[in-house]
């Protein structure tokens, strides 16, 4: 067992493809993993140990005849529709609800998705720290006391902790980004479009997109290589030809301008040890050929607010559907209006309600101009801010959050402070450009994440400049707790 | 006083149309689009607003959209934009509806409706797509929601796709209103755009009903909500604007307001007052790209457009004869005006109009059927307009073997034989002509002498001798050769 679990899903892939190692026994391995951990962790809503297993079987009886990406179980953020299986969005409103049909960033997996589980996550994707789930707080496997970050803060633990060998969470202001900083491991957010979105339980439909949660960069892109495509089915999603991610991985960054976001490694809030990995890296990639230099953003200062105006707004609206008449949670009560807001009282957690009001308020009559229409005019200004950036430069850099994990309950009673996890992330959902973190060192005895950000479409040259990083940095994958 | 006041009391009328379009899908699922089938048998995650579940565009409805912005005059937006219209109701599944707000398909055109002899010009304010709520079923004995005791919804009709077409307030009577109601369903129904079905529900029909002030300034307008057949919308404006003038005679203030109209009591009752008016909270919607709709595309579809009802109208005028009100009958029913071309190109063009535009068009309305389920064919009105023609059958009898043409769908020849209600002709008419003459020396000498006048009385006798089956043209001539005049 500790041998499988010493590999990376792409060591374990070849493994399997090669038949030196069984679907099944990788499934097995995972499953006794989240035994031996999950009572610590909490990385799953739900676990699905018997599917796993059966399904692994079916794998190995296809032998021959399926993706190198398919022998590896996987970890899902329990924000992505899976058929047969409840998919509750961390949330008490769906708390029964088994979805008809899978999400569609799952179908290259096809019917035989070795699924571990359904990960935690903060309820409808909303928070940076997992403590807004009706089904308890997940724990950083590095630090039990600590948060994992969030949204995809089971995602990001149960990788971090080896409860299989890779996850998928969704990014809509840092959700993959940020718990993968904090827990140690590598995250991406593709393009806005890369992947479908059919099946993704909407948060802010406009800045969603699922990505990859793994141990390292390789895992990234091969992971990336599995759920990327058009789909016909999502209007947003790009048609456009999906590349070799894995080809030009170790060519180095060579030539490859690199520019330093001024404003996210200086701004008020960054923690000292967070810029130190960040300036380190930096140096790091200098060293290994890159020319690197001062970049700026500069009104990634409103980014945030904008983001605070956008989010909710969809959000008041995505969450509309969630009223006791079709599925779901329903508390029966009078009238149909009564029953409306008894269900929506009972279902939705306190960070739901707060985003569902500041939405609600921002689109009203005699708002809108203020509020909505000012945030989409500021992001158009952030889109012409990276589009600058980008003439000079290949790549940006910066921290990808401006802490480490902190303490359970730190931040709970303060949704400022929590917002401002994402000041380093939003700017790229914003413009809908990929983005990936990158463990980058240790701020004392807890892992901190360095943010690459690259123009629409050039997940290529992002994960081989990520790569880079993973090389530069004083910092290898290894199991927590 | 009271008289004079009334005369200043100036309707203002807009109407707001719902419209299905003939798509086999729906708008943004691939659900079939049906009538009165299974409740909820075509659905889908999309239109049951699943978690996860995303609309795409279909693009069939687009272009329906399109073609019935050109057909009304309409500019056609180079980049539109769905929307979405935040309101909590069950038959509304995402608690959304996706329709469009500040970038319509289409904006600004204009139709031209026959109302007698003349026409009045409507402005089309804007016209727009979005998507069909589901139906909710009351279960009680109303049937409507108050004093029910459960409801139940049906999402077999939600997500189909639907075109609001809205007017300007330029109509000024419910008579009108009437019309533009019919012209609008005419002209859908001949660029193809949509069934317009009253019954099934494919048109729908809102009214904005106010009346103008003595300054001119428009008055509080109310809102009359689904009326549901051409009589029903001006019944119900009229009964609203009878409602109004009363509030404004005895002083009072009209509050603005919706209603709907009960034909029951031919009364409005009133659903909601605006103090719980909605705030909709549009924003563009996230899930859908803007529209881009190309000049080539539109001027594609502009070529493809059939010919329309004003249009038609012309020609009909132009090429036919006809005078503009046969003209109006006749396409006011684009199967009747199909019909009516068939018979024309065979018969004289105004013995074709007379015919259906009178006598056919009486009977389906008696019948309540469309020509397209009558048992007459073209072929029929051909065979008994030249059975006229000829002399063979009298005009007064071809009534009657249309009346049972009508019944049977039995070929007018058949019908003229089996009767036995054949002209009079040749020998037979002649002798009774003589015997008229012989019987009435006077009127035969005075016609003789030029007097013309009393050239009816002979052919009335002719006519009574031969019980109907003598042709009033014929018999008259025939006198006139005897008579030597
Ligand atoms: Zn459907």
């Amino acid at each position: 067992m500790a041998e499988l679990l010493a590999l990376t899903a792409h060591e374990l892939a070849v493994k399997v493809e090669s038949g030196e190692v069984s679907a099944r026994e990788a499934a097995e391995v995972a499953n006794a993993r989240v035994e031996e951990v999950e009572e610590d962790v909490n990385a799953f809503v739900t676990v699905t140990p018997e599917i796993a297993l059966e399904r692994a079987s079916k794998v190995d009886a296809r032998d021959g005849d399926r993706k190198l990406w398919e022998g590896v179980p996987l970890v899902v953020k329990d924000v992505l529709s899976t058929r047969g299986v409840r998919t509750t969005c961390g949330s008490k409103m769906l708390e029964d609800f088994v979805p008809l049909y899978d999400a569609s960033a799952l179908r290259n997996f096809g019917e035989d998705l070795i699924m571990v589980g359904k990960a935690n996550m903060d309820e409808f994707a909303m928070g940076s720290s997992t403590e807004n789930s009706a089904y308890g707080v997940t724990r950083n496997p590095w630090d039990l006391a600590r948060v994992p970050g969030g949204s995809s803060g089971g995602s990001a633990a149960a990788v971090a902790a080896g409860e299989g060998w890779w996850a998928l969470g969704t990014d809509t202001g840092g959700s993959v980004r940020q718990p993968a900083a904090l827990c140690g491991i590598v995250g991406l957010k593709p393009t806005y479009g890369r992947v479908s979105r059919y099946g993704l339980i909407a948060f802010a439909s406009s800045l969603d997109q699922v990505g990859p949660m793994t141990r390292d960069v390789r895992d990234s892109a091969l992971l990336l290589q599995a759920i990327a495509g058009h789909d016909p089915r999502d209007s947003t999603s790009a048609n456009v030809q999906v590349p070799d991610y894995l080809s030009e991985l170790e060519d180095g960054v060579s030539g490859l301008r690199v520019g330093v976001v001024t404003e996210l490694v200086n701004g008020e809030g960054i923690e000292p040890g967070v810029r130190e990995v960040t300036e380190r890296i930096a140096q790091g990639l200098e060293d290994a050929g890159a020319e690197v230099g001062e970049a700026s953003l500069p009104h990634s200062e409103y980014a945030l607010p904008a983001y605070y105006i956008i989010a909710p707004a969809e959000v008041s609206s995505n969450l509309a559907r969630f009223d006791g008449v079709r599925y779901g949670l329903r508390v029966p009560a009078g009238g149909v209006h009564e029953m409306y807001r008894e269900t929506r009282e009972a279902g939705f957690g306190d960070e739901a309600k707060r985003r569902i009001m500041l939405g609600t308020y921002a689109l009203s009559s005699g708002y809108y101009d203020a509020y909505y229409a000012q945030a989409q005019k500021v992001r158009t200004r952030i889109i012409e801010d990276f589009r600058s950036a980008f003439s000079r430069y290949d790549v940006l850099l910066s921290p990808t959050s401006p802490t480490v994990a902190f303490g359970i309950g730190a931040k709970v009673d303060d949704p400022l402070a929590m917002y401002y996890q994402d000041v380093c992330s939003i700017p790229a959902n914003l413009a809908g450009i990929p983005a990936i973190s990158v463990p980058g060192g240790l701020s004392e005895v807890l892992p901190v994440g360095v943010q690459l950000m690259s123009d629409h479409f050039t997940e290529p040259m992002l994960l081989r400049a990520a790569r880079a990083i993973e090389q530069a940095a004083d910092f290898r994958f290894a199991l927590k707790p | 006083m009271q008289a004079q006041a009334r005369e200043t009391y100036q309707a203002v009328i807009g109407l707001e149309f719902h419209v299905h379009l003939a798509t086999t899908t729906k708008m943004f699922c691939g659900c079939r689009v049906t009538y009165g089938e299974e409740p909820n048998t075509h659905t889908c995650p999309v239109c049951l607003g699943h978690p996860g579940a995303l609309p795409v565009i279909n693009e069939k409805a687009i272009e329906l959209g399109v073609m019935a912005g050109l057909a009304l005059n309409c500019n056609v937006a180079e980049r539109a934009e769905f929307a979405r219209k935040n309101y909590f109701y069950p038959d509304l599944p995402k608690g959304y509806q996706i329709s469009q707000f500040d970038l319509p398909i289409c904006i600004g055109g204009h139709l031209d409706v026959p109302l007698g002899d003349e026409t009045i010009r409507v402005g089309i304010t804007r016209l727009h797509l979005e998507e069909d709520a589901a139906k909710n079923v009351h279960v009680g004995e109303s049937g409507r929601m108050h004093g029910s005791v459960g409801s139940m919804v049906d999402y077999n009709r939600g997500g189909t796709p639907l075109m609001e077409i809205v007017t300007e307030p330029d109509i000024p009577s419910p008579e009108a209103a009437r019309a533009t109601a019919n012209h609008i369903k005419e002209i859908m129904r001949a660029i193809g755009v949509s069934e317009a079905d009253m019954e099934k529900g494919q048109l729908r029909c809102d009214a904005n009903v106010s009346i103008r002030n003595p300054d001119g300034s428009f008055g509080t307008k109310t809102e009359l909500k689904n009326m549901n057949s051409f009589r029903f919308v001006e019944r119900g404006i009229a009964a609203e604007l009878a409602r109004q003038r009363e509030i404004l005679e005895s002083g009072g203030r009209v509050e603005q307001t919706t209603l709907h109209y009960d034909p029951n009591d031919d009364e409005v009752h009133e659903l909601r007052s605006k103090e719980f008016a909605h705030d909709y909270r549009y924003f563009p919607e996230p899930d859908l790209l803007p529209l881009e709709l190309s000049e080539a595309w539109v001027s594609e579809i502009k070529s493809r457009l059939p010919e329309l009802p004003d249009e038609m109208r012309a020609r009909f005028v132009e090429s036919y004869g006809l005078s503009a009100y046969d003209a109006g009958v006749l396409t006011a029913d684009r199967d009747l005006a199909v019909f009516y071309e068939k018979v024309a190109s065979e018969v004289d063009p105004k013995q074709a109009a007379n015919w259906i535009s009178g006598d056919l068009r009486a009977r389906l309305n008696e019948a309540g059927v469309g020509i397209s389920d009558s048992k007459v064919t073209p072929e029929h009105m051909i065979e008994l307009i030249g059975l006229v023609g000829s002399g063979n059958i009298s005009r007064s009898a071809a009534r009657d073997v249309l009346g049972t043409v009508f019944a049977s769908g039995d070929a007018p020849s058949a019908v003229v034989e089996r009767e036995g209600l054949a002209s009079m002709g040749g020998d037979a008419l002649s002798g009774i002509v003589d015997g008229v003459i012989a019987a009435n020396p006077d009127e035969a000498e005075r016609v003789r002498g030029g007097d013309k006048k009393v050239i009816g009385f002979l052919v009335g006798q002719v006519m009574k001798e031969a019980r109907g089956s003598a042709d009033g043209g014929r018999v008259r001539q025939l006198l006139l050769e005897k008579l030597g005049s």
